[in-house]
This record gives C-alpha cells, sequence and structure tokens, in this order.
C-alpha cells in the first residue's frame, strides 16, 4: 500500500517533527538524483518530495525556478523521475511523494502517468496548480492506485476551505507558511506569518498530519515554525546548499552536514 | 441554440477553469462576487459606458476601405477602428473595465503584464486618470523591441520591471506578474490583458470588450442593413477577436475568422500558432491549447508582432475552435509585413504588426467572396510602437 508509508512515517513520530525535503529531480544532474535522496534519508530526513521540473513554475522563486531549469536542460522527464524512483526503491522504503505542475502529466497521458508512478514506488502528489475545484482530473487515479493526494492551505484559506482541504486530502496536507512563492527567506517574517493562522489550521485541520513550508532555513525556523504541528519541510535552503557546493569533491557531505544541522541543530 | 459559456466553475466546454496555487483562490472568489455585483449595478454600467465615451473615445468608426475593396474586387470590406481608441489599441476598454472594479473592491495597487507594450500602456494610463500605484511586468525582449511604450508607460508614472526569466517575452511576463500576485494578494489586484488566465478573468475580458462587436453590429445595419458575411480578428491571448466575434456567435451566417501569428512558418518551428501546432494543457491558470515540447514543457512561441508572441489561446477560442464556430488561421511575419504596407499605402492606416496578420488575410480570403457580401476586420490597434521593427522591411 504505497500511501501507508506516509501514514507510518506519521504514526511512528510520535512527538517529533517529521522532516520532508525537497529536491528538483534532475538537479545538479538526473545521474545524482537517487544517491542525493539516500543521502538525505541518512541524514534524517522522513520524506522526500520529488520535484518534476516544469518551464514554468509560477509558484516558485527563483531558487526552484533555477534549478528546474537546469534539470530541463539535463533532459529530466517524467520516465526518468520514475526510474530515478525505482532506483531509490531498491534500498530504501522513504516515502516520495511526487511534487509538480499539471501540464507535464496532462501531455505525458493521465492514466498513464498514474499506473506508471504507482508501478514505480511513489506514494503521493502534491499539484500546486491543481486546487481542490480542479481535482476531477486526477482523484480517481489517487483513489485507485491508494496514493495520496496533498493539497496545500496558505495564511488566506478560509476556515471552510481549510475543512474541505482536510477532507479531499490524504497523507498530509502542506502548510503553506506565507503568501508567496517558494523560498528561503527571513526566519522572523515566517514565524510571524504563522503565528497568525496556525490556530485555524489547528481547529480546522484535524483528519491529517500537517507540514508547514516555505521559507524554512535553519533549525531554529523549523522548530519555531512546526512547533504544534506535525513537522515542517525544506526545499529552496536545501537547493541553494546544493548550488553553493556542487560539484566540489565534498558536495554532498556538506548536503548531509545541512541536513542533520536543519534536523538537530547546530551542537550535534 | 443559444450561445451561453462559460458555467459557474469557469468552463467553456472542457476548456477553461481555475488551476491556481491556493493563495489565489480567495482573490479569485472576491474577484468573482465582485464582478457578479457590478453586472447587476446601473452605476457601475454606466459609469464604464462613460469613460469609454469620454475618455476612450468611443464609439470608434466602422469605416470603409475603399481602395482594398476595390484593390480586391470583391467583397465590401470595412474596419473597426480600435486603432482609433485613446492610447492606439483595443486594450483600454478592458483597463478601464477592470480599474474601476478594482477601485470599487478598494484595492490600491494594481499589477499588469504586457507584451507589445499596448496593455501596459492602456492600465498604465487608467492608473494615472485614478491615481493608483501601478507595476508593469515585460519580458527584457518586449522592452527593447517595443522601446517607445516602455517611456509611454515610464511617463504615465508606471514602474515597469523588465523580465529576464525564460523567453523574455510575454510568457514570462505573465508568470512574473502572477507571482507578484501571489505574494501580494490582499492589496493587488491582477489586471490581465486578455481573454487568458483562470476564471473569472477569460469572461470578464470578454465582457468588457464586447462593446467592440455590439457597435459593429449597429454601425453596420444603419449602413447596410444587413449583418457581416465575415469578420475577422487577430487572435494573440484573443481578446479583440472576443470582443469583435462575442455579439455575433449565435448568427450562423457571420463566418468568424480568427488569424494566429505564423512566425516563420506552422512547420518552421519559430511559431506562434497555438491551434495549427498546439496541444490541450494547463498555463496560466487555465486549460486551453498551447504549444508544447515532447515532454510537456511549455514551448518557445516565435513571432515578429510581441502582442501575438504567446504560446497559448484563450479558453474560450479553445472551445470556439472545437466546435467549429470560428474557423483559425495562420499568417506568417512575412505576409503580416506586406499586410502593414498595404494597408498603409490603400487606406493611410499605419496597423500595428498585431493587427497586421488579420489585415494579411484578406489575401487568402477575399478571391473567395463575392461582391455583395461583407467582411469586417477588427483594426485592434495602430503601429506607431512598431515604427523600429517595421521599419527595417521598408
Ligand atoms: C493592437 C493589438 N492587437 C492585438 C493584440 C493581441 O492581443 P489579443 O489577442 O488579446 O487581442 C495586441 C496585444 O498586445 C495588440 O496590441
Amino acid at each position: 500500500m504505497p500511501s501507508e508509508r506516509i501514514h507510518t512515517v506519521f504514526k511512528n513520530s510520535k512527538d517529533k517533527s517529521v522532516m520532508a525535503m525537497f529536491i528538483t529531480a534532475g538537479y545538479p544532474e538526473p545521474v545524482v538524483t537517487a544517491d542525493l535522496v539516500l543521502a538525505l534519508e541518512e541524514s534524517g530526513a522522513d520524506i522526500i518530495e520529488l520535484g518534476m521540473p516544469f518551464s514554468d513554475p509560477l509558484a516558485d522563486g527563483p531558487t526552484i525556478q533555477y534549478s528546474s531549469e537546469v534539470a530541463i536542460e539535463k533532459g529530466t522527464d517524467l520516465d526518468m523521475i520514475f526510474s530515478m524512483v525505482r532506483e531509490i526503491r531498491q534500498s530504501s522504503q522513504i516515502p516520495i511523494v511526487l511534487m509538480g505542475y499539471i501540464n507535464p502529466i496532462l501531455h505525458y497521458g493521465v492514466d498513464e502517468f498514474f499506473s506508471k508512478a504507482a508501478e514505480s514506488g511513489v506514494d503521493g502528489f502534491i499539484l500546486p496548480d491543481v486546487p481542490v475545484e480542479e481535482t476531477g482530473l486526477v482523484e480517481e487515479h489517487c483513489t485507485k492506485y491508494d496514493m495520496s493526494l496533498i493539497h496545500l492551505v496558505a495564511p488566506n484559506t478560509t476556515d471552510s476551505r481549510m475543512k474541505l482541504i482536510d477532507s479531499k486530502s490524504n497523507g498530509f496536507v502542506y502548510c503553506v507558511s506565507v503568501t508567496g512563492v517558494t523560498g528561503a527567506r527571513d526566519g522572523d517574517q515566517v514565524a510571524q506569518s504563522v503565528d497568525k493562522f496556525i490556530g485555524r489550521v489547528k481547529a480546522n485541520i484535524t483528519k491529517n498530519p500537517v507540514l508547514v513550508g516555505f521559507g524554512i532555513r535553519t533549525h531554529t525556523d523549523a522548530m519555531r515554525v512546526s512547533s504544534g504541528l506535525s513537522g515542517f519541510v525544506v526545499g529552496s535552503a536545501l537547493i541553494d546548499t546544493i548550488r553553493k557546493n556542487y560539484p566540489n569533491s565534498d558536495w554532498l557531505d556538506q548536503v548531509k552536514l545541512f541536513v542533520k544541522t536543519i534536523k538537530y541543530g547546530s551542537q550535534n | 441554440m443559444q450561445y451561453s459559456s462559460p458555467t459557474k466553475n469557469g468552463y467553456f466546454g472542457k476548456f477553461g477553469g481555475k488551476f491556481v496555487p491556493e493563495i489565489l483562490i480567495p482573490a479569485l472568489e472576491e474577484l468573482e462576487l465582485a464582478y457578479e455585483a457590478i453586472l447587476k449595478d446601473s452605476s457601475f454600467q454606466e459609469e464604464f459606458l462613460d469613460l469609454l465615451r469620454e475618455y476612450v473615445g468611443r464609439p470608434t468608426p466602422l469605416t470603409l476601405a475603399e481602395r482594398l475593396t476595390d484593390h480586391y474586387g470583391k467583397a465590401k470590406i470595412y474596419l473597426k477602428r480600435e486603432d482609433l481608441c485613446h492610447t492606439g489599441a483595443h486594450k483600454i476598454n478592458n483597463t478601464v473595465g477592470q480599474v474601476l472594479l478594482a477601485r470599487r473592491m478598494g484595492k490600491k495597487r494594481i499589477i499588469a503584464e504586457t507584451g507589445a507594450g499596448q496593455h501596459g500602456v492602456a492600465t498604465a494610463t487608467v492608473c494615472a486618470k485614478f491615481g493608483m500605484e501601478c507595476v508593469v511586468y515585460m519580458g527584457a525582449e518586449d522592452t527593447e523591441r517595443q522601446k517607445l511604450n516602455v517611456d509611454r508607460m515610464r511617463l504615465l508614472g508606471a514602474e515597469v520591471r523588465p523580465v529576464t526569466s525564460g523567453s523574455q517575452t510575454l510568457k514570462d511576463a505573465t508568470n512574473e506578474a502572477i507571482r507578484d500576485w501571489v505574494t501580494n494578494v490582499d492589496d493587488t489586484f491582477y489586471i490581465i490583458g486578455s481573454v487568458v488566465g483562470p476564471h473569472p478573468y477569460p469572461m470578464m475580458v470578454r465582457d468588457f470588450h464586447r462593446i467592440i462587436g455590439d457597435e459593429t453590429r449597429k454601425q453596420l445595419m444603419e449602413k447596410e442593413g444587413k449583418l457581416p458575411d465575415y469578420v475577422i480578428a487577430c487572435v494573440g491571448g484573443g481578446s479583440n477577436a472576443m470582443g469583435i466575434f462575442y455579439p455575433f456567435i449565435d448568427d450562423d451566417t457571420v463566418r468568424l475568422i480568427g488569424v494566429e501569428a505564423a512566425g516563420y512558418g506552422v512547420e518552421s518551428g519559430q511559431t506562434a500558432a497555438t491551434f495549427a501546432k498546439g496541444k490541450p494543457g494547463v498555463l496560466h491558470g487555465s486549460l486551453s491549447y498551447l504549444l508544447q515540447t515532447t515532454q510537456g514543457q511549455i514551448a518557445l512561441a516565435h513571432s515578429v508582432s510581441a502582442g501575438l508572441d504567446y504560446p497559448g489561446v484563450g479558453p474560450e477560442h479553445a472551445h470556439l475552435h472545437d466546435i467549429k464556430r470560428v474557423q483559425y488561421v495562420p499568417v506568417t511575419d512575412e505576409e503580416a509585413l506586406r499586410g502593414v504596407k498595404l494597408t498603409s499605402s490603400m487606406e493611410g492606416i499605419i496597423p500595428a504588426l498585431e493587427t497586421a496578420h488579420a489585415m494579411a488575410f484578406l489575401d487568402t480570403l477575399m478571391p473567395t467572396t463575392s461582391s455583395g457580401e461583407i467582411v469586417v476586420i477588427n483594426c485592434s490597434g495602430r503601429g506607431d510602437k512598431d515604427m523600429a521593427t517595421i521599419s527595417k522591411f521598408i
């Protein structure tokens, strides 16, 4: 049961924060993605969000725009992403959620996409340009293969909509910390934004665990922002770290250090 | 059966919808409510029509193109003179409507994307008139080929932000405008410049432009006592075309023809001919035809005309294409440039490069018409902005 892998992570986490790590598949090179995912897991990541690069990522800031451009330039496509997932699955049971815009999926063929994803060992999907109004296109496929469909809530999402999104999501709900695009941000800004609506999130999202993301750069940010929620997601800050160190010989060690530091703090 | 689109969820047949990040959903819902309210509010409609009359200069004339008519020796050719609108193109009908709506919604900051700069200028103009802050996103490549319009926008008090991501044209300017909107959603109103984007934009922009078709109908009835046999318009996103087509959709005898930009040619790989080469897909908030790569990435469009240099098209056009109510035809850069020369030298009207695509289609259409028939072309804008490009070819 694919979505089971996600449920298990939350069940076993007890009161510890679940840490999800986002990378763009195929960045910095398609051949390193599987190894990179295994290194993230080894360093403490509990869930992997694998970005399917798109030419026009309109909910993303400069960092993910850049990683997407590089990944596309290096030939990353959906078939390649499925092989990466199969490769990871040979040695790992970490939950893998594919995150991306709907157009490449429509172009690939929705039926084909979901059946290949299930076959490869994908556990769920986050589709930032498919709000609950438009999930008709994909919902039945997720149900058919028992894969999770994860929706987002934002600071301006109303209470009744949060309830609706909770009922339509399965696996977890992704809470966007600030109104804006993805990208590393000032920690205080993120914390202040989350403080304002976390009460509503907790009151209205009761069926699913909630991971908070957008802007988290440090252990302190992560702990502050996710307190009271199930955990957090780090994306742009991780990609910035890869960008700074790749292809130095110790790039993967630097990435592992970054991930451990986010999870456990710098004293470890 | 009477044509009625879109559905409550913003679908024109299977096209349209609201494919946007969650953050924008409340903004779209707020916009839908506000739009519904003004449709029923006669004071809004009066204010809108008054501005179109006193500020934009409507109604625009329907000019008989006598020498062009003689040149082809077949049907009579009329030009709907949107080039005579204040700021030089049809675009301002929509920006007047949207800025009035933004004011009623209490928004203080306006953003827009622009390709040719005509929508940017039209937005900057109404913002100046109503004292609103205005930021316009424009592809860096377009800021060069439409430099005159950049200077106009700045003079009008708008901040022009050149966009250097992607192909540095209209598609990328739109991405950047959406990113701004996602970030400043509370106080910002996004004035989209064509019948594209998430619901309710395609419907709303069409409605603000339908006055083009409504006037055409009335003027032609007065002049000729009959409806046109052909209505032709260029199609980038498709706003001038929807504006003139919409009031004729239920008139089966009126043939509607949308002219898309073929660039170097439909098969050249450097084209903006969305219907000739595109497939259904999602970009900028709606499902419509799109130029894309074999991997489902958005393909770079090419057209000599910045206003048509866009890989998508409005969802209502996709629907009208699929139900075969409108015929879409491609015209190349070279043909369009010949269209500029022909219209300029024969009618004393220098058309915009976008408009010139529609003019150029006359070469193909006119021999198939007969002398009792009437062809109306939407002369969507004037060509001053394009002189730098045009002068390389004369
Ligand atoms: C004069 C003119 N015509 C046509 C267009 C194309 O837009 P649409 O297809 O929305 O009418 C533009 C866009 O900039 C324009 O400036």
